[in-house]
Parts: structure tokens; C-alpha cells; sequence
């Protein structure tokens, strides 16, 4: 499904990450864990396409098709979707209009007839029940006065009703009460399918107490130093990345 | 939201400027300059009484002693008032009974305008097309007036200026010039002179008028300035909803064009002005486009009565331009709310007085301006309370969205209280369109159009809310085509 092969990023000039490589096959969900400006966020954003996020080397492709020759909106289309560390605000613009917005656009890429208003109505507010997001908050402008914790559950929000192919989640725990993350979580694990795929990049085992993964990789120094099975992520949970030093 | 997506697909299908055209009518012309004989030859043309042609001359006179302005932050070659007509009529028959005598050529016009497809229906009597009555200002002369006898059932007069001469005297002499007078300023004498033709309005005491009053202005012949002059009265209790829209075909030299437009709000009565302007804005190079020298003023002469100006000004290369409140009445509310969009080289000095006399008197301003490319967009604002203005308010929310790194926005705040018991607040942000906020519209699936388009929209959401619905849809998608290119 995702294929990233000796990918090379650099940042206004400066190599950040230096030669990634990381299959992520269809159906499974791969954790990222490491240190602090390891290059995590860099490389979701490499992937989704952001401009100064500059690929210097090596190759990414989801299902063979190569994501860096296309616009991050093509991306997007394309059924790749980014849970943002830190989501950004829209003022002025409903919730509900933006992502129909959104949801229309990507259909329209895909030759696909734009969802109908009651369709969508519908559509919105099941996903809401399941991730309680309230009705409220989805007249509101997108994120503008939200809580961290609520701006989280809002890209989940968003995640599920535009339901991607390809999920990378950056540090989407971050910020959510206990009984938030539970609920998130549900949510994230009701969107895993045989061909669908996960990237979640977090710190703590207690997101994969929730969402399971399949394989456990360590970044550091914008490298995989090391990869494993769910087991090493509690083993860094207990020792944190010393040993991990001279890798990177 | 299907406008953005259509604003899109607007965007596509049209080439440059869409109002580029030039319908080919016979015109018939005043010779080029300015002079009394040719104040004599307009007033004369139009079969004017007596008493407009001298208002008219001593207008002249007044205006030779005048100076251009030039505090405003604008900056254009010096205009030489002696190289522009003064007068321009279709030569076509202007007295229709219905709209089959319309001359087809000014027909087609209305119809490459795109935007009254919605006024075609309701000129044709399409069943279940809104209710909005028509006055079309083709250059110099109103051609055709719709729903004309329903309103006058309820009493409302909306005419052209010239009718308004003719057949209205004593109204028309009681307040013209009442607002705005005929010293006001160079380009107000200016219009008092040689005013070509616009509309007007007279609602009864009590009567809330049964439809939106609108009318659509454009600029045809080359070179011709363009004078209209507006007066609304609202009558004791009375209400009406005007819209103005504008468009003009593209044309090399720039033209001018010096409208007034005067309201007159009496005891709780209430004018609700509503303009959406895209002129012709010159070319990618600053070449061409329109001067919009314009004086629009409203009286709140009595008590309790409301003014609201809302304005969309995306046209244009030089916008200078101030709707503004007399709040004399005691108790009286004004707003002005607007958006001013440039783009290009296009320059836009715009913004709003608010004059506090009575007591109790409010105002409330709400400005979003947005430039982009090499553009300049002032906003200038004068909040000003009498000494008899005790307990007036105003609050002002003044903001700017820059897109790009080439453009420039100003804001130029007065206020003035000759009362200690006044409240003015002010607020003002500047905010750049940022980067972040594009990419993560992106990553959502929007392109670079749609989500400047969406950003926009949202920026000047609080604004567009106060237009009547049907002109809100039609300003957003003029939002996002001034736009068009601004960014990546
Ligand atoms: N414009 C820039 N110029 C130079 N270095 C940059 C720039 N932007 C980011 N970096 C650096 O890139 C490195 C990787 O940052 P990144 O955000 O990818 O880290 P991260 O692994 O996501 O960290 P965290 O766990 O704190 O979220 C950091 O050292 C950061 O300082
Ligand atoms: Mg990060």
C-alpha cells in the first residue's frame, strides 16, 4: 500500500530526513514513535505534499501510484489524509461547508457525482453521534475558539466522514481527555478495513492501548533506527530512545 | 458549498474581465468638454424645467472655482475634464410600453451582463422569478422600468431622475441636494452640473415597500463620464431595500465616473443600500479602468430612523468613496458595512463618516478589506460626536487580509467627540492569508482556488450576511473571481 523508499527531506536547506525507508501493506496500521524533532511531522508532511518540505531523494508511492509528482490536492483525492499535530483554524467558514466543500472536491477529482445536501446532512451527523462531536460545534467556524482536545476529535471528524485509504495520524492523542481518547479511538479503529492503511505517530503507549498496531518503528535523526511488533513500544516506554543515540 | 464551486467553474469559463463588451447602438452625443453651453445642451436634451437648468449653472459655476482633491491615498495621471463627453443617449426610442419595443441590441446587452439573467425573468414575467423591481441605467438614460404600477398601488414612486424632474417637482426640488449639497465637494458640484440621469425613490409614510428596489448601472460609450444621481426618500415609518450593481465593458482610457447618491430618513423610518460594484478594473499592466470618484451620503432626519450601507467594491482602478451617516435624529442608527477587494494595480480610498448630532444616536462599521497583487486598499473613517450627541456609540471593527507580499492596506481612523458622553470603540487586525492555512485546505482535497476562495468567504462572512440573500450568493462568487490568480 504505502511504500517509501530511501526518502530524503530537507527543510529551508537543512537535511531532516535522510533516508527513510518503511512499507506500510494494505489492512495494516504501523506506530511511528521517537524523540522530539526526529522528523515525524516532517515526513507526513513530505507526504501530503507541503510546500518547503523539499524531497531531495528516494521514492513514495501509494498502491504503485508515485504521491510526490502530484499536488497535495491531488493527494488528498487520491484517498491520503493527514490528522494535523497542531490543526489550523478557519475563521468564517461552518464546519458542515468546509467539508462539503471538501468531500465535493474530492469526488470531483475522482469523476464522482457530488453528494446531495440531505446525503451529506445524513452522512454528518451519524459520524458526529459515533465521535460526539455536537451539532453545535459543527455550525461553528472550523476549529476557531475550539479546545487542543476538541480540535483533535474534529480532525477525526473529518477523517472519518471524508474516509480516506491512507490515515496518518500525528500525535493525534495529544491534548485528549481519558474518555476523548476512547472515543477518538473507536472511531479511528471503525475506519481500519483490508484495504485501507495507517500511519500513527504518537508518544505514548496509551494511544496503542486503543489502536492496535501491527508494527512498532522507531525514528530518530529522520531514519527508521528500528522496527517491531507492538512489544516495542512498551519496551521504549520503559527505557525511552538512549539506545538509540548512536543510530541516528 | 455549491457557490464556491461554481465560483470555480465561473472562473474558468470566463477569460479576462467578463463585462468586456461593447454593444454597437447608435449613440447620440454631446460634443466632447465642459462648458455652459453644454450644461444648457444636457438640460435642454432632457426637456428639463427651468429652475434644474439654473441649479445646474450655478452648479457649473461653483465647480470652475473648485480644486481636485488630493488627500485620499490614490494615485492617477491628472484627468482632463475637457477631454471627456458629457452626454451620452441611445438613440433608440426611450418610451416602452412594454419590453418589446426595447431596441433588441440593449436587450442582448442585459443579457451578456450575466447577472440580471435574474431582472430578464422578471422583465419577462416569468412565473416565480423574485421580486425585484428594475430600473436599468443604460449610459446616460433609464430605458426601461419594471413593476412600476404595482408600486405605485402602494404608493412608491421609482423612476428615473429625469421622470422624477418632470413629474415629481416639488419632491424633487424639496430635497435634492439637501444631503449632499451643491458645494459639497469637486466631484459632487461636478455631478450637480452635468448629472446625466439615476433613479429615484419615494416611499409613503407607513409603506414598507413590497419588493427590493435594484438597478443596474453600466458604462458604454467610450469616454463618456458617467454622472448618475440617486435620491431616496423613506417618508415617516417607512422602509425599503435597494440594491445598485454595476458593471462596465472594458475600455482602454479610463473613465470617469462621479455619481451622488442622497437618502432621506424621517421619523422611524428605515433605508437599507445595498451596492455591489465590479467595474472594469484596467488591465494586468494598470492600464485602463474606471475612476469612481462617488459621494453617497445619508441623512437620518428623524427620530428613530436607521440607515444601513452595505457595500461590495471589487471593480475599478480608483475607488474614492464614503458612505456616510448624518445621524441627526435623536435615537437614530447608522451602519455601513463593506468589503473592498483589490487586486492588480488597482487603488480603492474608501470608508465611511459617521456624524453623531442627535442624542442616543449609534453606529456601527464593519470593514474588511482585502488586497492583493500590487494593490493599495485605505480604509478611511471619521467618527464624529456633536456636543448635543450625548450618549451616542459607535463601535468600528476594522480588517485587513493581505495576500501576497506586493500589496498594501491602510487603515485611517478619525474620530472626534465634542461630548464627553460618547463611546467609540475601535477595533483593527491585519492578518496575512497564510500559507498554513492554504496547505491544510489542500490536504483536505480543495485546490489553491477553491480554498482562497473559501478563506475569502470566510473573512468577509459578517459582511456578506447583511446583504439581501440573493445578492449574497452573487458577491461571493464575485469574491473569489476578483481574486482569481492572486495566489501560487
Ligand atoms: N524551517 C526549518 N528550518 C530548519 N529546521 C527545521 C525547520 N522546520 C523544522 N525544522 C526542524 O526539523 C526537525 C524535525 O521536526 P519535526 O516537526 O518533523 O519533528 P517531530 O519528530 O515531529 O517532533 P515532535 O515529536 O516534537 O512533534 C526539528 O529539529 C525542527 O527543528
Ligand atoms: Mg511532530
Amino acid at each position: 500500500m504505502l511504500n517509501i523508499n530511501n526518502l530524503q527531506v530537507e527543510v529551508g536547506g537543512t537535511p531532516i530526513i535522510k533516508g527513510l525507508t518503511l512499507q506500510v501493506p494494505a489492512g495494516e496500521v504501523h506506530a511511528i514513535m521517537g524523540p522530539n524533532g526526529a522528523g515525524k511531522s516532517t515526513l507526513s508532511y513530505a507526504l501530503t505534499g507541503r510546500d518547503g518540505y523539499e524531497v531531495v531523494g528516494g521514492t513514495a508511492t501509494l498502491n504503485g501510484e508515485d504521491l510526490l509528482e502530484l499536488a497535495p490536492e491531488e493527494r488528498a483525492a487520491k484517498g491520503l489524509f493527514l490528522s494535523f499535530q497542531y490543526p489550523l483554524e478557519i475563521p468564517g467558514v461552518p464546519t458542515l461547508t468546509f467539508l462539503r466543500t471538501a468531500l465535493n472536491a474530492q469526488r470531483k477529482a475522482r469523476d464522482e457525482a457530488e453528494i446531495s445536501v440531505p446525503d451529506f446532512m445524513k452522512l454528518s451527523r451519524d459520524v458526529a453521534k459515533k465521535l460526539g462531536v455536537t451539532p453545535e460545534m459543527m455550525k461553528r467556524p472550523l476549529n476557531v475558539g475550539f479546545s487542543g482536545g476538541e480540535k483533535k476529535r474534529m480532525e477525526i471528524y473529518q477523517m472519518a466522514l471524508l474516509d480516506p485509504r491512507f490515515m496518518i495520524l500525528d500525535e493525534t492523542d495529544s491534548g485528549l481527555d481519558i474518555d476523548a481518547l476512547k472515543v477518538v479511538s473507536e472511531g479511528v479503529n471503525a475506519l481500519r478495513g483490508p484495504d485501507k492503511g495507517m500511519l500513527v505517530i504518537t508518544h505514548y503507549q496509551r494511544l496503542l492501548d486503543h489502536i492496535k498496531p501491527d508494527r512498532v518503528h522507531v525514528l530518530a535523526g529522520g531514519r527508521i533506527v528500528d522496527s517491531g511488533g507492538p512489544e516495542l513500544a512498551l519496551a521504549l516506554e520503559a527505557d525511552g530512545y538512549d539506545r538509540y543515540k548512536d543510530a541516528a | 458549498m455549491p457557490a464556491v464551486k461554481e465560483t470555480i467553474e465561473t472562473v474558468e469559463s470566463i477569460a479576462d474581465y467578463e463585462h468586456g463588451f461593447i454593444t454597437d447602438i447608435e449613440m447620440e452625443m454631446a460634443p466632447k468638454g465642459l462648458s455652459t453651453d453644454i450644461v444648457r445642451y444636457i438640460s435642454a436634451k432632457k426637456g428639463e424645467p427651468q429652475w434644474m437648468l439654473d441649479w445646474r449653472l450655478a452648479a457649473y459655476e461653483r465647480w470652475l472655482t473648485m480644486q481636485e482633491p488630493s488627500w485620499a491615498m490614490v494615485n492617477y495621471p491628472t484627468i482632463d475634464f475637457q477631454d471627456s463627453y458629457y452626454y451620452a443617449a441611445p438613440k433608440a426610442k426611450i418610451e416602452l410600453d412594454s419590453l418589446d419595443d426595447l431596441d433588441p441590441e440593449i436587450l442582448e446587452t442585459y443579457k451578456k451582463l450575466g447577472i440580471p439573467l435574474r431582472e430578464q425573468e422578471v422583465l419577462a414575467g416569468v412565473k416565480g422569478a423574485p421580486r425585484i423591481a428594475v430600473d436599468a441605467v443604460f449610459d446616460s438614460v433609464s430605458v426601461a422600468t419594471t413593476f412600476r404600477a404595482e408600486l405605485a398601488k402602494s404608493g412608491v414612486i421609482f423612476c428615473s431622475m429625469s421622470e422624477a424632474i418632470k413629474e415629481y417637482p416639488d419632491l424633487v426640488r424639496q430635497y435634492l441636494g439637501t444631503v449632499v449639497p451643491v458645494t459639497d465637494n469637486f466631484y459632487a458640484t461636478l455631478n450637480s452640473a452635468v448629472f446625466s440621469d439615476g433613479t429615484f425613490v419615494y416611499i409613503p409614510p407607513g409603506v414598507r415597500c413590497p419588493m427590493e428596489l435594484s438597478t443596474y448601472f453600466r458604462i458604454n460609450a467610450a469616454d463618456t463620464g458617467q454622472f448618475e444621481r440617486t435620491l431616496i426618500i423613506a417618508d415617516k415609518g417607512a422602509y425599503v431595500s435597494y440594491l445598485e450593481g454595476c458593471t462596465a465593458p472594458m475600455r482602454d482610457e479610463n473613465q470617469l465616473h462621479a455619481a451622488v447618491v442622497e437618502l432621506v430618513v424621517l421619523d422611524d423610518a428605515e433605508i437599507k443600500y445595498s451596492t455591489v460594484q465590479n467595474w472594469y478594473p484596467g488591465d494586468k499592466n494598470g492600464v485602463g479602468g474606471i475612476y469612481n470618484f462617488v459621494t453617497k451620503r445619508a441623512d437620518c432626519r428623524g427620530a428613530r430612523s436607521k440607515v444601513s450601507w452595505t457595500q461590495v467594491e471589487t471593480g475599478s482602478a480608483v475607488t474614492w468613496k464614503y458612505p456616510s451617516c448624518i445621524l441627526r435624529g435623536d435615537e437614530s442608527q447608522g451602519a455601513f458595512y463593506s468589503i473592498a477587494i483589490t487586486n492588480g494595480h488597482q487603488q480603492a480610498d474608501t470608508g465611511t463618516k459617521m456624524i453623531h448630532l442627535g442624542k442616543n444616536t449609534r453606529s456601527r462599521i464593519v470593514s474588511k478589506g482585502i488586497s492583493a497583487g500590487k494593490s493599495n486598499n485605505t480604509y478611511r473613517g471619521l467618527v464624529s460626536a456633536h456636543a448635543k450627541a450625548k450618549g451616542a456609540r459607535n463601535f468600528t471593527q476594522c480588517d485587513s487580509l493581505l495576500i501576497g507580499d506586493q500589496c498594501g492596506a491602510h487603515t485611517v481612523p478619525y474620530v472626534e467627540a465634542k461630548t464627553p458622553y460618547a463611546t467609540f470603540e475601535h477595533e483593527a487586525t491585519t492578518t496575512r492569508l497564510s500559507e498554513d492555512q492554504l496547505f491544510y485546505c489542500r490536504q483536505r482535497g480543495l485546490s489553491t482556488e477553491d480554498a482562497v476562495a473559501l478563506l475569502v468567504n470566510g473573512f468577509v462572512r459578517e459582511v456578506l450576511q447583511e446583504l439581501p440573500m440573493e445578492f449574497a450568493v452573487e458577491a461571493q462568487k464575485l469574491v473569489a473571481i476578483s481574486l482569481e490568480g492572486s495566489v501560487g
